[in-house]
């Protein structure tokens, strides 16, 4: 059973154990922060699956990928897992580039990154980042 | 897209964003915070800090950071030595890779460094002295900082040192400036200080007029301010007030104490006082403007019939039309020699029957308000304060006040001075 909550302009679905958060067009300082705080109340709450989905994301600038790391930090303190979703290219090779998929696992499209979660019912079927 | 264009765009965006961080700071903590974001962004890099060096406490503080966790202290003795050689380390030095001389420097301080788990510093240098530190981590990707991240990494940090060299001398010109206005407030109450002294000093010349000068002052103030006159400008007519005798001090002695009217002879010798006060004032850097035309120009009268200039209507300062009416106001409600003061009805009956002639009905009608309100209750008791030590039963003027109002409120000076 799915719900769907908007916190100002951050749209989070929960999904089973998994909560997916859905980024904003441009992923800076203002809308980095809004996505952080609400990972961090995910994972307070004891969600220990994210799927960050970032169909709608254009361009990440260098807060945002600042804030990503911070939240890959953030989920390997509290043993949880972190998802990127529906990346577009330009915004993939960034991460790629950076190394932030050695760290995290990028599923093509949101369907996929339910499947690697609820395939084995738990998280621990998520495909292991590249690191 | 080749991975190393890509690298330079993101770099190259990162600057630009930092550029205009640092231009659009409102606030230092936040300008602070968000510039080392976007050096940490601009190659993944996932922890260190930002230290800003304090010369004087001889001191690195940590003012920024992430992922270091709880670090054993924020801050890290620098000797000025220490800091003379941080600043000469060159725009970034890898732990790995550091020369003898930053070797030594690391190892003064292997302790503070294995606490936060650096792999880089990059010293923030602006004008050969040092500003402060930027310390970082491993990169997100793994790999070793290259030449080129060490480049970008240095321009950043550029940025980041500027910022903060600003923002210090921002906070020393606005320290400076503050320092500035307390002394000049100072002055300015020493200057009133004196000025006051001196009041009193011409007064004592006197011995029928003691405190005349500042009642002169008082009531010029509280008429000003009823005329809607600045702050600044009501500072200055009760200067002016206190100053407005100053030319007695030239006036011989047997005059200004004569118990008697005065004859054509001594009038001749007090009517020299405004332009001698006048002669007296000119010279000195006064904090207010027109103090000097104002003791001039206090014995002149709308008409034209006044001294030393025979000025007529506009011609005359305004603030010395103010003096003016003070002036008289304080000679009729005081004793003199030759006369008892004169009842309040009869003060008032008397600006009444000049105004126009002698006074502005402007000035009138202000000291009119002013007066009214007093006795309303609507204002501080200043007038009251200073007449009621000779009077009673001040209410009582209430219909003559208004009356004078009615009379003069809105007449044009031409009007009445003809």
């Amino acid at each position: 059973m799915a719900e769907t909550t908007r916190d100002i302009s951050i749209q989070t679905r929960a999904v089973g154990d998994a909560a997916i958060i859905y980024a904003s067009d441009y992923l800076n300082k203002l809308t980095g922060e809004r996505i952080e705080r609400e990972c961090r109340r995910q994972f307070d709450s004891g969600r220990r699956t994210l799927i960050i989905n970032f169909r709608d994301t254009e361009l990440v600038n260098s807060i945002g990928v600042s804030i990503l790391v911070g939240l890959i930090d953030a989920a390997e303190q509290n043993t949880a897992r972190l998802i990127f979703s529906d990346v577009n290219s330009s915004t993939a090779n960034l991460f790629e580039m950076l190394g932030l998929t050695r760290h995290v696992s990028v599923a093509a499209n949101e369907d996929e990154a339910l499947s690697w979660i609820t395939e084995s019912g738990d998280s621990a079927s998520v495909p292991e980042a590249r690191a | 897209m080749e991975t190393n264009t890509q690298r330079l765009i993101h770099a190259f965006s990162a600057l630009a964003d930092l550029g205009q961080e640092i231009a659009d700071a409102g606030d230092f903590e936040d300008m602070l915070r968000n510039s080392f974001h976007l050096l940490l962004g601009s190659l993944a890099i996932r922890r260190g800090g930002v230290a800003e060096y304090d010369g004087e406490a001889g001191q690195l503080k940590l003012v920024a950071a992430r992922g270091l966790g709880e670090p054993a202290t924020d801050t890290l003795l620098l000797s000025p030595e220490h800091a003379r050689q941080l600043a000469t380390l060159g725009s970034a030095t890898s732990l790995a890779d550091a020369t003898n001389e930053a070797a030594r420097f690391l190892e003064d301080h292997k302790e503070l460094f294995a606490t936060v788990e650096i792999d880089l510093l990059l010293p923030l240098v602006v004008r050969e002295q040092l500003i402060g530190a930027v310390l970082l981590g491993e990169k997100a990707s793994g790999e070793k900082f290259t030449d080129e991240d060490l480049e970008v990494l240095s321009a950043l940090s550029r940025h980041i040192g500027v910022g903060i060299h600003s923002h210090r001398l921002l906070e020393d010109v606005e320290q400076k400036a503050a320092e500035n206005l307390r002394l000049y407030d100072g002055l300015r109450a020493i200057y009133k200080e004196t000025v006051r002294a001196f009041a009193a000093a011409i007064d004592m010349k006197d011995r029928y007029t003691q405190g005349h000068s500042v009642r002169v002052g008082k009531y010029s103030e509280v008429i000003a301010r009823e005329m809607g006159w600045a702050a600044e400008e009501v500072e200055g007519i009760t200067i002016a007030g206190y100053l407005h005798d100053i030319g007695k001090l030239i006036v011989d002695l047997s005059v200004i104490n004569s118990p008697e009217r005065f004859s054509a002879k001594d009038s001749a010798e007090m009517s020299r006082h405004p332009a001698a006060g006048y002669e007296i004032l000119a010279p000195i850097s006064h904090p207010y403007a027109d103090i000097p035309l104002m003791a001039r120009y206090h014995h002149e009268r709308m008409d034209g019939n006044g001294y030393p200039d025979g000025l007529k209507g506009d011609q005359i300062p305004p603030g010395a039309k103010i003096l003016t009416l003070a002036d008289s106001l304080d000679a009729m409600t005081t004793d003199r020699p030759y006369r008892k003061k004169l009842p309040l009805e009869d003060v008032l009956e008397e600006f009444r029957a000049n105004t126009g002639t002698q006074f502005d009905p402007e000035v009138v009608c202000a000291f009119c308000r002013a007066f009214l309100n007093e006795i309303e209750g609507k204002k501080e008791r200043r007038l009251l304060n200073l007449l009621n030590r000779n009077y009673s039963n001040i209410e009582q003027l209430r219909p003559l006040l208004n009356g004078m109002l009615s009379e003069f409120n809105g007449s044009s000076l031409t009007a009445i001075a003809h």
